[in-house]
């Protein structure tokens, strides 16, 4: 595959649908919407007006002054890129008048440009060398001698890109798509004229900037001002490979662009529908972990998890593997093993996971990481709408008027749709956040919020049941739609319960520590805003009422009418890439694929016929009651692929003690993960750039994963774990993922229409995929809710048990940061830790004062749980008596988190844990026996290997 | 099982905070439907053993359930 640039139109396309404009360019005849610039009407033909400042995901700023043209009964040589159609216009691009135009221009910044193409790490992928052959400069008649911005200092301190401020041509695209795309205005030009220059704020550099490193900058501009340190490194890409992120839930798709065999960048794509070209630190830059030192690339097992590993063949672990699950469960009977999938996995990875679970081990202990983020997504958006999944396709927020933002942080965890909410916002939406923390979309630069709830954690419900009393006391239920889509006596119900006095926001003030004003304030708005959509995280899902709030919710959307049209919703931040997709893919203990209970005998039929076996019509353990199985002595072995509980899942103590009590944990991963400590098989794993497959967003979205590079570790996940499969005689045949996702197809009615050569016809799709919509769902419930009419539910507020007292007087929340993923197992392992080498807790001054704390210190941070240390952020982002903290690190923040549970799904409550803080002279006693105790976990007994 | 060195839950004590948890969460149903409510709950998302020992708890521990979970408990397949 050669290497090519993507098709840059110059200018977006035309904002509205506008009506169709003819007009004739270089004689050529064409009919585009009214609105389309001259510029890209010229390329839609297929023809290239030279430019430098216009590019097409920023809007035209006519600056350059090579893109003129002319157009025939007008004066003067107009801007193309400023120049709308019009019809009957006649317009010229190449004339021997406009040529020398543009000559001259090019002249004028070659003449401060420094000419060193040849080793310029930009040679043969730079705009002003393209656009400078293409007006035919040949000469500079000014000479080199004068006054030049040439010689000044590069700016090298972003860990991923380099800025040269001497082959920058002040064309403004890196500013703009810094305000447009992403909103983060970190760059501006300074000074004006000859000496005006692009400068990152009042820092002296982009790493101590507001530059949240995007890379949009660098994608926008036209030279080696802005470049990426690969392409320096490496050189000039040969071909690209379009595939799909591996990080967060909005699933961005990446031109893998690269040399060979290896990776030299990932640029976002232009037509990926989640994205648009845009992208986040993470996405961008953060994949150098596909190649670090770190990852394990043999087979390992051990005897006992205090022995040494030693490296073995894939044969003997795979053969090891398969005699150990059917030792134990000839000896503890079939249900003592299982088996987790993860989101950081392909939909065909995760499903063969539950197919080996289900197919091999004959029971449905199968469980996945959703079930500690999302699992209450599923069960809420299912009670009340019918499906477990969101509403709504991210392109929605342009339609939206009032945006609610509960229990998420957009900006950190899902960058790229938080530049899209923004732009909406800077249009002119209105904001909603509830959330105990101000984060960064209270107030940004050109947004604000009209209301930011900061209720005390672990009262969502209640607040969300007093913005439905002011909804229905106040008559702003829209009850046309109510009547027509709902359960009209279930909302009557429900109306009742929301009326009585107690739900008002003034008799739940003191206890959410919100304003009654406030709430009744964001209720009128969200109800009388015009369209209102909710989104939110797992600051909704991961308390002990997580489902109820999500249902609390849903109710209130149906009650407004917020449902079933683009702008509005119900809209579940998913927090791993493909968290949509392992729960669709049969991951829960209680359902088959397509979230199909399997009590269901029609379906488990389907299944069994499918498959060969009687399956069981009980449900599995979920990852919790496995842990507790496990230390009552009955569940003695478990596959997992691609997660880590040790670290990512609550009660520390108690993870480690379930793993403890197993005989046989098989963990298949990049790395030695904390769970690899108690691992007795470790089955090295690939990285999505070293496979096929599928990630399914949080929008429903399925996107194809394309390998770029051969797996260094010798096998791609779906093969490690067929390979398992037929070790304990499955007779498994699968050559390629395609293989899968058609048995995924002919099994599951969501997705009946989805196969390879419609994913890439359609680039992608979003379920269902069926007869009905054989080009997939963007908004789902139009025409009526998928499970007949909307389900309201009362959702009373039962107050968590986790209280505050004389011994644990604040609450700790935990959240995400914008440059670590997760547990951080990939970005810690990438230039990333230059934004954020550490956890902190964050805490008020007023509780860091009481207790002598100042930035920076050393503190333990103590639950009933257990104990860790960590180093103070004193920030009036987060209440008096609130504290913060991100689990990203070897902090293990979880060993403080507790073993209560969201009521309906288990999902743990990790946004409320009460603690006390205190100063501490470093780590604590436990986190260096810890650290001891994984440093011997990890010895590989290297004469073994040899 | 005793509560561990952290003060936290048994793992029978759990089941049964689960339990009475997910009743208490229903319980705005009234009390007939919140039974059935909370028992097919339980049918439906909890595995053979932990159902099983649920069970166990309402012929040796009753107390420790809360009335209504008791009668969801007891509406379960085999108990």
């Amino acid at each position: 595959m050669t290497f090519t640039r993507e098709t840059d139109h110059g200018t977006p396309p035309a904002l509205a649908a506008g009506k169709p404009v003819t007009l004739t360019i270089d004689g050529q005849s064409i009919a585009l919407p009214e609105g389309t610039s001259i510029m890209r009407a010229a390329s839609l033909m297929g023809g290239s007006i030279p430019k430098l400042c216009a590019t097409d995901n920023v809007a035209s700023f006519g600056s350059c002054r090579l893109c003129l043209v002319e157009v025939e009964g007008r004066n003067g040589y107009p801007a193309s890129c400023t120049t709308p159609i019009a019809e009957g216009m006649v317009v010229h691009t190449q004339t021997e008048r406009l040529q020398k135009l543009r000559r001259g221009v090019m002249e004028l910044y070659i003449s401060d440009h420094p000419l060193d193409c040849l080793t310029c790490g930009a040679n043969g992928d730079c705009e002003l060398q393209d656009q400078a052959g293409a007006v035919g400069l040949r000469d500079v008649r000014y000479g080199y001698d004068g006054a030049t911005n040439m010689g000044q200092a590069k700016d090298q301190s972003n860990p991923y890109f380099d800025f040269d401020p001497s082959k920058c041509i002040v064309c403004s695209r890196c500013v703009r798509a810094c305000d447009e795309v992403q909103g983060t205005f970190a760059l501006t030009i300074e000074g004006n004229g000859f000496s005006s220059k692009v400068s990152v704020g009042s820092n002296n550099d982009f790493i101590s900037s507001d530059c949240v490193s995007c890379g949009a900058c660098v994608q926008a501009c036209p030279t080696a001002a802005l470049i990426e340190k690969k392409v320096v490194e490496i050189g000039k890409p040969d071909r690209a490979v379009v595939t799909t992120c591996a990080y967060c839930g909005v699933g961005c798709t990446f031109r893998a662009e690269m040399r060979g065999e290896q990776l030299v960048r990932m640029v976002p794509w232009k037509d990926g529908k989640a994205n648009h070209g845009h992208s986040c630190v993470k996405g961008r830059f953060a994949w150098g972990y596909a190649q670090h030192q770190d990852r394990i690339l043999n087979p390992m097992i051990r005897a006992s998890v205090d022995a040494p590993w030693r490296e073995v063949s894939w044969d003997e672990a795979i053969a090891y593997t398969a005699s150990e699950f059917r030792r134990i469960q000839a000896k503890y009977g079939v249900r003592s093993v299982g088996g987790i999938t993860s989101s950081r996995c392909t939909n065909e990875e995760t499903f063969l996971v539950q197919k080996l679970v289900r197919q091999g081990f004959g029971n449905n202990n199968v469980d996945t990481c959703a079930r500690v983020c999302h699992s209450p997504t599923g069960y809420g958006l299912k009670t009340t709408f019918g499906t477990s999944a969101g509403t709504q396709d991210f392109d929605s927020v342009a339609q939206t008027d009032v945006i609610l933002v509960i229990g998420a942080n957009p900006t950190d965890a899902h960058p790229v749709f938080g530049s899209r909410m923004k732009q909406r916002l800077r249009e002119g939406a209105k904001l909603i956040v509830v959330d105990p923390r101000r984060i960064d979309l209270v107030r940004s630069p050109h947004v604000v919020a009209e209301h930011h709830l900061a209720l005390r954690p672990g009262t969502n419900v209640a607040v969300l049941t007093a913005m439905a009393h002011v909804v229905v006391t106040e008559g702003l239920a829209n009850e046309a739609y109510i009547r027509a889509r709902c359960d009209w006596d279930e909302y009557q119900d429900w109306a009742a319960f929301v009326s009585q006095a107690g739900r008002s926001p003034e008799a739940i003030e003191p206890l959410t520590g919100v304003l009654a004003a406030d709430v009744r304030g964001a209720a009128r708005l969200y109800a009388t805003g015009g369209k209102a959509a909710i989104y939110y995280g797992l600051g909704v899902t991961e308390h002990s009422q997580g489902s109820s709030t999500v249902m609390a919710i849903a109710n209130l959307a149906m009650a407004t009418g917020n449902v079933g049209v683009e702008g509005v919703g119900v809209n579940p931040l998913r927090g791993q890439n493909n968290v949509q997709g392992a729960c669709d893919m049969g991951s829960f203990p209680h359902e088959f694929s397509g979230y199909r209970h399997v009590s269901d005998g029609a379906t488990r039929k389907l299944f069994e016929d499918a498959w060969g076996v009687p399956l069981d019509s009980e449900p599995g353990l979920r990852i919790p009651n496995m842990l507790d199985a496990a230390t009552d002595g009955v569940f003695k072995g478990i596959f997992i692929q691609g997660e880590d509980i040790l670290q990512s899942d609550p009660n520390t103590h108690h993870v480690a003690a379930g793993l403890a009590a197993m005989e046989c944990v098989v963990v298949q991963d990049l790395f030695l993960n904390e769970t690899a400590n108690y691992a007795h098989v470790f089955l090295p794993g690939s990285t999505f750039l070293e496979k096929d497959g599928t990630f399914t967003n949080a929008e429903r979205r399925i996107q194809r994963v394309r390998k770029v590079m051969a797996p260094i570790n010798g096998h791609a996940d779906w093969e490690i774990v067929q390979l398992v499969a037929n070790a304990m005689g499955l007779g498994w045949n699968y050559t390629h993922p395609s293989e899968i996702m058609d048995e995924i197809a002919a099994l599951t009615p969501t997705f009946a229409g989805v196969n390879y050569d419609a994913l890439d016809t359609h680039g992608s799709l979003q379920w269902p995929v069926n007869a009905a919509a054989p080009e997939g769902t963007p908004t789902m419930h139009i025409d009526g809710f998928v499970r007949g009419k909307g389900k309201f539910v009362v959702t009373d507020y039962v107050p968590t048990d986790e209280k505050t007292g004389p011994r644990f007087p604040l609450l700790l929340t935990t959240g995400r940061i914008l440059s670590h993923y997760n547990v951080g197992a990939q970005t810690r392992r990438t230039e990333n830790v230059a934004w954020h080498p550490e956890d902190r807790l964050e805490i008020h001054p007023s509780d860091a004062e009481n207790r002598g704390i100042k930035h920076g210190d050393w503190l333990s941070l103590r639950s009933r749980a257990g104990e860790t240390s960590l180093r103070a952020l004193v920030t009036d982002r987060v209440a008096p008596g609130v504290v913060y903290t991100t689990f990203h690190h070897h902090t293990q923040a979880n060993v403080i988190t507790t073993d209560y549970s969201d009521w309906a799904t288990n999902c743990p409550e990790y946004k409320v844990t009460a603690v006390q803080v205190a100063l501490s002279n470093g780590p604590s006693d436990w986190q260096e026996e810890y650290a001891d105790q994984a440093r011997r976990s990890r010895r590989i007994d290297v004469e073994a290997a040899e | 099982m005793a509560a561990n060195e952290h003060d936290m839950m048994s793992n029978l004590e759990r089941l049964v905070y689960m339990a009475n948890q997910i009743a208490a969460n229903f319980a705005i149903l009234g009390e007939a439907e919140a039974i059935t409510a909370t028992a097919h709950h339980i049918a439906d998302f909890w595995d053979p053993r932990m159902k099983a020992n649920i069970r166990a708890v309402l012929e040796q521990n009753s107390a420790s359930l809360t009335p209504m979970a008791r009668a969801a408990v007891g509406q379960l397949p085999g108990a």
